[in-house]
């Protein structure tokens, strides 16, 4: 108990020793305003356990996804297939189960692609100002000026249809409103005068930018990232749904509840399944981002 | 002095019309580019797929030619430049006919749809957000909050689907895929396009009833994302008004508290609500692709989905640069509505 108090004693203390001490005493102090936000965590622990879930296919999938029987095509619900089965004898519940994989394979990719994308060129736009930020925030506006799925089908109408096509087409089409935040912060810190004092003692642009602008755009750019995963997720299934994006026979949700259509009269599992799962996934960010934003990033409130 | 302030504040309008008018410009030009791009970077050879692959080298050279490939990359972009804004968009390799004549033909299905489903998000969004900003946390708050996250989380085919077994299948009470019963097609002149008002015209009752009857569905579940979406934007813009000192100052001198929420509060929300119900119009042609395909409703969406499945390019990206142009012209518009309407902004 007593040790307990110590702990969050050091924790909150107002004058920090080090450091370290601050950046503890922050995160305790957001940790425990997230906490506080049940639905929050409740959105946390689906993703968790989508992890988890992607992480251990191999062991929780009782059938492999990908083979087909066709003696059991169409079975209702039951102990032995808990989903019931797809139109080629699939095992519903083990496609599902692997198709977590290729969610976080999408949205994964999505994040690394677009988020740096953003970050440089809205840091940059902002450090320099000038010409440099009106090209780029004029080649920003264009990105965002046509909506956001009909720009990826056409990325994707030029690509080719495939995962990896869909990836880099929604990729493209999410950037601009990272480059749009990450330019609005930079402009409020640019000034500052701890950036003066860093190129007094010499720093040049590409240093300042990478070391001390770009560390303080991550927690706004973070929230924005989290809320925008349940929009790639949708985004992806729709390209799959499409036939646009994974293609058959890889047990994307998407396209899963696509071949489901052809059933949907007396066979309602083969699309409530995979439609369920992309949206438990897709509102357990929402969940997530909104809390993030509340602890992050407190001044927008809604 | 009236006078010259006038004069000046004509000349702002002017110079900030014709910066407006830049920017769109710019725009515009930058969405072609994207567009040629697009269609550069194709792996489909675009000569063979006109003369078929069993052509001689002369003739596809010939076609070749014809299509200006040999030339230059940045004449190329002049060349389609001009053409685009010559409203010559390509022939579309399916129907074989002007990709403009195409989509001038599946439009009104899709803006039929899009209006609709903007007056739902309006009529039922709005009210919802402003009750709900007046009662943060009560019951129908809690409702609002969760129409939007849902409206945020469920994939759109899939609540589509959902309503068509619901609805169709097991309940029996709307009609299904389509824009109206097979047995109905054709007979009505397509004056406008627009199915319910063409039947007004031509005053054909039972099947003005039944195109209602196939666009309620469709309707109501786009519908349901813009009102999802203009309910939350509504909740915080007027959140943010009933804070400000007016609002004390209004109920302070008595005025009604209708008044002081419907008419002051809601009065200074208008502005932003008009950009950000333009924003969700975008959103409904979106929307509207994957919509158009669960219920197999004949507009843009469904054309774009076809000429996608079938690669045939000029389609795609003739459908690309027109929504694109209306997404374009909706926030022109909605920019202009605010300048007219916002004293500040004059």
């Amino acid at each position: 108990m007593s040790s307990t108090r110590r702990w969050q004693h050091w924790l909150l203390s107002d004058s920090p020793a080090s450091p370290f001490q601050a950046a503890a005493g922050r995160t305790y102090l957001g940790l425990a305003e997230f906490l506080k936000n049940r639905l929050a965590v409740f959105g946390l622990l689906i993703i968790a356990a989508l992890i988890l879930i992607a992480f251990f296919a191999p062991y929780i999938a009782p059938c492999d996804p990908l083979v087909t029987n066709l003696v059991n095509r169409l079975q209702p619900l039951s102990a032995a297939h808990y989903f019931g089965t797809d139109e080629v004898g699939r095992d519903i519940f083990s496609r599902i189960v692997w198709g977590s994989r290729l969610t976080l394979y999408v949205i994964g990719l999505v994040a690394i692609i677009a988020a740096p994308v953003g970050i440089i060129i809205g840091t940059v736009s902002g450090y320099f100002g000038g010409l440099i930020d009106t090209i780029l925030m004029r080649i920003t506006d264009i990105f965002l000026a046509f909506p956001k799925l009909i720009l990826a089908l056409a990325f994707v109408a030029a690509l080719g249809p495939g995962i990896e096509n869909a990836v880099i087409a929604i990729a493209i089409t999410s950037w601009p409103p990272y480059a749009r935040i990450a330019r609005g912060e930079t402009i409020t810190i640019r000034n500052g005068d701890f950036i003066k004092a860093i190129r007094l003692q010499g720093a040049g642009p590409i240093r300042i930018i990478t070391g001390h602008i770009m560390p303080l755009c991550i927690s706004s750019l973070i929230v924005r990232i989290t809320l925008d995963m349940a929009g790639i997720i949708l985004t992806a299934a729709g390209l799959g749904f499409l036939g646009l994006g994974a293609q058959p026979p890889s047990p994307e949700w998407g396209a899963m509840t696509s071949t489901g259509r052809a059933y949907i009269i007396d066979h309602w599992w083969l699309i409530t399944m995979p439609g369920t799962a992309i949206f438990v996934v897709s509102l357990a960010f929402n969940l997530l981002g909104d809390g993030l934003r509340e602890v992050l990033d407190p001044k927008s409130d809604n | 002095m009236l006078q010259l302030f006038t004069i000046r504040r004509v000349k702002k309008a002017t110079h900030q019309t014709v910066r407006l008018l830049i920017m769109v410009a710019i725009t515009f030009f930058g969405l072609l580019f994207i567009t040629f791009l697009i269609g550069r970077v194709v792996p489909i050879d675009p000569v063979l797929a006109v003369v078929g692959d069993k052509a001689s080298p002369e003739v596809y050279q010939q076609a070749r030619l014809a299509m200006g490939l040999d030339l230059p990359v940045w004449r190329q972009f002049f060349i389609y430049m001009g053409s685009v804004l010559h409203g010559d968009l390509g022939t579309s390799v399916l129907t074989a006919k002007p990709v403009l004549q195409d989509i001038l033909r599946v439009f009104p299905a899709t803006l039929e749809l899009a209006v609709i489903a903007t007056c739902i998000g309006i009529f039922v969004g709005i009210p919802l957000g402003v009750f709900s900003a007046v009662k943060r946390g009560s019951f129908l708050d809690h409702i609002t909050r969760v129409i939007g996250l849902l409206g945020y989380s469920l994939p759109i085919f899939w609540l589509g689907l959902l309503a068509l077994i619901v609805f169709y299948a097991k309940l029996d009470l709307l009609p299904g895929p389509g824009r109206i019963d097979v047995f109905y097609e054709d007979i009505v002149d397509p004056v406008t396009g627009i199915m319910l008002i063409d039947c007004i015209i031509a005053r054909e009752w039972d099947i003005f009833w039944n195109a209602l009857a196939h666009i309620i569905m469709p309707a109501t579940l786009l519908g349901y994302y813009s009102m999802a979406y203009l309910s939350r934007m509504t909740r915080s813009f007027m959140i943010e008004q009933l804070r400000q000192e007016y609002i004390l100052t209004a109920r302070v001198k008595g005025v009604a508290e209708w008044r002081v929420i419907w008419g002051h509060a809601l009065g200074n929300c208008a502005i932003p609500l008009i950009t950000v119900v333009a924003l969700s119009f975008g959103t409904l042609l979106e929307g509207s692709v994957l919509t158009e395909t669960v219920f197999a409703w004949p507009g843009l969406g469904l054309y774009l989905t076809k000429s996608l499945l079938n690669a045939d390019m000029n389609s795609v990206l003739g459908s690309t640069i027109v929504v694109g142009t209306i997404f374009l012209g909706v926030n022109l518009f909605s920019d202009f509505l605010y300048k007219v309407l916002d004293p500040r902004a004059r």
